[in-house]
Order: structure tokens, then C-alpha cells, then sequence
């Protein structure tokens, strides 16, 4: 058995978690063991709080549109809410990572689709307004139909906000990032759905809150099996998923996904089992976004992460 | 061949531009003597950034940052010789010393210029890639884009910095201070087209005379970057540099990560409306 279908077996954080493999890996030549790419210069917990927000933000304008649509009006508000609230944050985070608010507009000079940061800040800067008056016209009941206009306007561009996310890590030479770009948005809708299910069913009433627990079983289950494939296919690239703290992140995010998951579905009856189960899928949300933030700096810093695949590549032509 | 790769700069809308212009770094030659790194901060006032120590070789600058803009590495090589065989060489001499002068790469597909969101980092009528200190926001993007880690942020300024291969002098006929300080001719400067044919009869030259390990890297237009405004000829792997053996531009992917990133979306709008079903499951909502 080769040593890539070995560790391809390996789940997130599972195993000899924060050791060196057991197989060594192939040689490979270096500068003195310097990291050849540079490591990312974004701010934790700025960034990856940056990427839970704006997934937990997204999600909930795709959750409150459905739940406006079914009539479940108090799910909606708090979905509204949520959204607004969290966009909120997560632009003050993207600005303190800035350094200056002024910083952010700068990059609204131009649109360039080769930059999934500039598609990212043109969704922001549309999303943001929307989301915000969608929930302004929840909560003071004025100008209904501007509301509902908005809760769609929010729905479709929350969609966006949600997933572009994974294009702006994986447009990187970062290798644990870019070899995961086929998976990677999965993950990352799957995460956004689970943490917006999760918070409705922490902040809805218990009577409404069906609709948002089975939005955040689709995506916690979409979440865990998006991750598996990435996992499965990129192979030792996805070292840094499973070893040190990101895989330790990794791992406890798992843990809390399945078991609010489950605690979701099994304790659906309990007002106070749901809450909890809603909380749980916050958590696991964040953490994943903290686990693959921080492999994606630690795949940076290892040289070999960076020549290995190159030189399997080489190899591979001759 | 796309048209883009052939004419980077007609391609970024400089029409009638200059030729394009590059470097051609020779390591066969260079001595180590890091008269390019300090033309360099001279000519550009770079900032200091680190008088450090690092024990590991002569190289005590590292590697490439927004402060150092060429960077001399050095290698000893025990046990090899000059030919880069292992084993002594025919004069006896049981090691070699590699040394070369790395520097951006100016790539005809560059990903610190693509993902910039700002504009910043732009192409100009040479060829090459400059960023523009009033406009770079420091997001830091083109920090991790870089396949070879050659841009950085400087924490003074907050602003993403690079080698601008002397935008200022090229402009004026003059070639860039490093170029200029080489006391080898191990940099060499010139319109692109000159310096390939340049390199293509070194590398021959080096090969008669028996350097067998003489190679010349990212001067190939076909290669994961679309080559280099700036390539190098070197007698050791690129990862014995510290260079990456084969680098593939980032946002040559980019098309099928916005498709992925739009059926994640319509699969989220979808999750949605499936969640909306199923109320039996729930009592009332």
C-alpha cells in the first residue's frame, strides 16, 4: 500500500493527532529548511473570525428568506437579526485587519473578478446594506414590502457572502489551501448553514425552530462529507488538516458537529436540548474556520509541503 | 500560447510600449558579494530591516521581503564538485559554493497582480510588475499568492512591497542599481528577447566544458507562470535555492473556483428550500 492511500485513511485530527506520521515521508531538498512561500500576514482571530461571520451572516439571509417565505415570522426576524448583527461584526473585523476604516474603500476603486477579494468586497459592500434593512423593517414592522424585497435581496447576495469565502483562501499558493479548491466551498456553505441554523435555533422560538434545525442538519452533514473528499483527494497535501493545533481545531470542530448533529435530531422535542445543539454547531463552525485557517499557515511554513507536490509533479512528466 | 503571455504588458493596455524587459541571473558567476543588495537599498531608500545573524551560512539577510528586494543565497556544498557530481572534482576540491542572486521574478501570469483587490499592484509598459505605495491598502493578498514568497508587508508603512526592477531608471535608459553594482555580470539586464538567447548560449557553453548540472530556470514561456521577466541559470535544483521546482500561477484555477464557489451557493439556497419541508418532523414550523 502506498503511503499517500495510508494516510489518505486518516481522518481529521484522528490518529497519531499532533505527531509526525508514522510513514516518513519522501526527502526532499531545501534552503537551509526555510519556508519558501511567505506565511499569510492576516490577523487571528480577525480573518478566520472574519470567514465564521460572514458565513454565519450569509446563511442566515438564505435561512430568514425561506422562513419569511413559510411564514415563520419570528425565525425570520431572528434569522433578519442575526445576519445584520453579524455582517456588522465580521466588517469590523475585515477593517481591523485593515488597520483603518478608510483602508476597506480603497478597494472599492475597481472590480477585478481575478481577485476574489474584490468580488468579495463588492458582494460586502451590497450584501451589507440589504441584510441591514431587511432586519431594520423586521423588527419595526415599517415598510413591509421593502422588507420582503430586502430578506430576498439579502438571500441571494448572502448565498455569495457565505461561499466566496473559500475562493479567497484557495486563490492562494498556499498548498494545504489551493489543492482544496474543489472542495473547499462545500465546506464552507456546509459550515455557514450549520452556524445559521445553529443560532435560530439558540435565538427562534422552540415552535419555529424546525425549519432552522433541518437547515443546520443539511449543512453540518454537508460540512462532514465535503470535508472527507477534500480530505480523501489531496492526500498528504492535507497534512496540516491533521497534525499540531489545526488538526487538534479540526478535530474538536468534528466532535461538535456530530454531536449537534445528533443532539438535534434526538433531542428535538426539549426547548433547552435544541438551544444547546444550536450552540454546539456555532462552535463547531467557528472552529472549523479557525482549523483551516491556521493549516493554511502552517502548510506555508513548511517548505516540503510546498516542493513535494512539485516535485511528484516533475516527476510525474518525465 | 495566449495573447496575454506573449504581450504581457500590450495585454495590460500599453499600446506601442518598450520591449519587454527583464533580468538574466547568471549564478555561475556571482561571487556572493552583495553589492546588488546593498545597490538596491541604496538606490531605492529601503529600509533596514533586521541586522541579524542567522548562523546557518554567509547568508545573513535570509530571504526576500518588503525590505529586501535581492537576496543572495549560499550554499556549501560538501562533497560535491564543481561539476556538481558527487565525489571530488578532477582538481581535488571536495566541496562547492553556490551562491545567487535571487530577486522577483517579474512572471508573465502574476498572482500578487491578479488577486490584488485594489489596483495596486499593476503592469507596466516594460513588462513588469510595480506596486503603487498610494494605492496598496495593505490587505497583504499578494502576500501568500506569491508561488515564491517575494512580496511582503512592512509593518512600518503597512504597505505591500516588492523589487520594481528600477522602474524609475529603466524608464531613463539607465539599468537597475543591482544590475549596475554586479561586479560579474552575473545580473544581467536587457529586453527579454536578448537575454533568453543569452542564457540558451551559456547554459550550451556550460554544458561543453562539463558543468553537467548547469540549468536555466523559469526562462521556458510555457512553464506554470507563463516564465519569468527574471530567470536565473543554476547549477543545483531550485529547491537548493530555496526556489520552488515548479510553480504554477495560482489563478489558473481560478475559473473552476468560482464555478465550484457558485454551485456551493445554489446548494445553499437549496439546503434552504429543502429545509422548509418536512414540518410533520417539527410539530407546527
Amino acid at each position: 500500500m502506498t503511503e499517500r492511500a495510508v494516510r489518505g485513511r486518516r481522518r481529521w485530527g484522528r490518529g497519531e493527532r499532533g505527531e509526525r506520521p508514522m510513514v516518513p515521508r519522501a526527502e526532499f531538498r531545501s534552503y537551509y529548511g526555510r519556508p519558501i512561500l511567505k506565511e499569510p500576514v492576516w490577523k487571528t482571530p480577525e480573518v478566520p473570525g472574519y470567514l465564521f461571520l460572514g458565513g454565519l451572516a450569509g446563511a442566515s439571509s438564505v435561512l430568514a428568506g425561506f422562513a419569511h417565505v413559510c411564514g415563520n415570522r419570528e425565525l425570520a426576524r431572528a434569522s433578519k437579526v442575526g445576519a445584520a448583527a453579524a455582517i456588522g461584526l465580521s466588517a469590523a473585523a475585515l477593517v481591523a485587519d485593515l488597520g483603518r476604516p478608510a483602508r476597506f474603500l480603497n478597494m472599492l476603486r475597481v472590480f477585478k473578478p481575478s481577485s476574489p477579494m474584490s468580488v468579495g468586497s463588492w458582494l460586502l459592500a451590497a450584501y451589507g446594506p440589504v441584510a441591514g434593512a431587511a432586519a431594520a423593517s423586521a423588527v419595526t414592522g415599517r415598510l413591509p414590502r421593502a422588507g420582503a424585497a430586502a430578506t430576498a435581496g439579502a438571500a441571494a447576495l448572502g448565498s455569495g457572502v457565505a461561499t466566496y469565502t473559500a475562493a479567497l483562501l484557495c486563490d492562494t499558493a498556499v498548498p494545504a489551501w489551493h489543492e482544496a479548491h474543489r472542495e473547499m466551498p462545500y465546506v464552507f456553505a456546509g459550515s455557514a448553514a450549520s452556524a445559521a441554523g445553529g443560532f435560530a435555533m439558540l435565538a427562534a422560538p422552540h415552535s419555529q425552530a424546525g425549519q432552522a434545525a433541518r437547515f443546520a442538519m443539511f449543512g453540518a452533514a454537508t460540512e462532514l462529507i465535503a470535508k472527507q473528499c477534500l480530505l480523501r483527494r489531496i492526500g498528504d497535501i492535507g497534512e496540516p488538516y491533521q497534525a499540531g493545533r489545526p488538526g487538534q481545531l479540526m478535530h474538536a470542530a468534528e466532535v461538535l458537529t456530530v454531536a449537534g448533529l445528533a443532539s438535534g435530531i434526538l433531542a428535538r422535542r426539549s426547548r433547552v436540548a435544541t438551544a444547546a445543539s444550536g450552540l454546539t454547531l456555532l462552535a463547531a463552525s467557528a472552529l472549523t474556520r479557525f482549523g483551516i485557517f491556521e493549516a493554511g499557515l502552517a502548510s506555508a511554513r513548511d517548505p516540503g509541503d510546498t516542493v513535494r507536490p512539485q516535485r511528484d509533479r516533475i516527476t510525474a512528466d518525465v | 500560447m495566449t495573447y496575454a503571455q506573449q504581450d504581457p504588458a500590450l495585454a495590460a493596455g500599453h499600446v506601442d510600449h518598450p520591449a519587454r524587459m527583464g533580468f538574466f541571473t547568471d549564478t555561475s558567476v556571482c561571487i556572493g558579494c552583495k553589492a546588488c543588495e546593498v545597490a538596491c537599498k541604496e538606490w531605492n531608500a529601503v529600509p533596514e530591516d533586521g541586522l541579524e545573524f542567522t548562523g546557518m551560512s554567509y547568508d545573513n539577510t535570509g530571504s526576500l521581503n518588503a525590505s529586501t528586494w535581492r537576496h543572495v543565497a549560499f550554499i556549501e556544498q560538501i562533497g560535491r564538485g564543481p561539476d556538481g557530481l558527487d565525489g571530488a572534482a578532477a582538481d581535488g576540491a571536495p566541496a562547492r559554493w553556490l551562491m545567487s542572486s535571487d530577486v522577483c521574478k517579474h512572471c508573465t501570469e502574476a498572482a500578487c497582480l491578479d488577486v490584488c483587490p485594489t489596483g495596486a499592484l499593476m503592469r507596466t509598459e516594460f513588462g513588469t510588475v510595480v506596486v503603487q505605495d498610494d494605492i496598496c491598502n495593505g490587505c497583504g493578498y499578494c502576500v501568500p499568492a506569491c508561488p515564491f514568497g517575494v512580496i511582503g508587508r512592512r509593518e512600518t508603512d503597512g504597505g505591500a512591497h516588492k523589487c520594481t526592477l528600477c522602474y524609475d531608471r529603466i524608464g531613463d535608459g539607465l539599468e537597475p542599481a543591482c544590475a549596475k553594482a554586479c561586479p560579474t555580470e552575473s545580473i544581467q539586464f536587457g529586453p527579454l528577447d536578448e537575454l533568453r538567447e543569452r542564457a540558451q548560449q551559456r547554459v550550451g557553453a556550460l554544458h561543453d566544458s562539463g558543468v553537467s548540472s548547469a540549468r536555466l530556470y523559469l526562462e521556458d514561456p510555457g512553464d506554470g507562470i507563463g516564465g519569468g521577466g527574471a530567470f536565473f541559470l543554476l547549477l543545483d535544483e531550485p529547491e537548493v535555492y530555496g526556489l520552488p521546482p515548479d510553480p504554477v500561477v495560482t489563478t489558473r484555477d481560478l475559473p473552476r473556483m468560482w464555478r465550484h464557489v457558485a454551485t456551493a451557493a445554489a446548494a445553499l439556497l437549496a439546503g434552504g428550500l429543502a429545509a422548509s419541508a418536512g414540518r410533520g418532523w417539527w410539530g407546527r414550523s
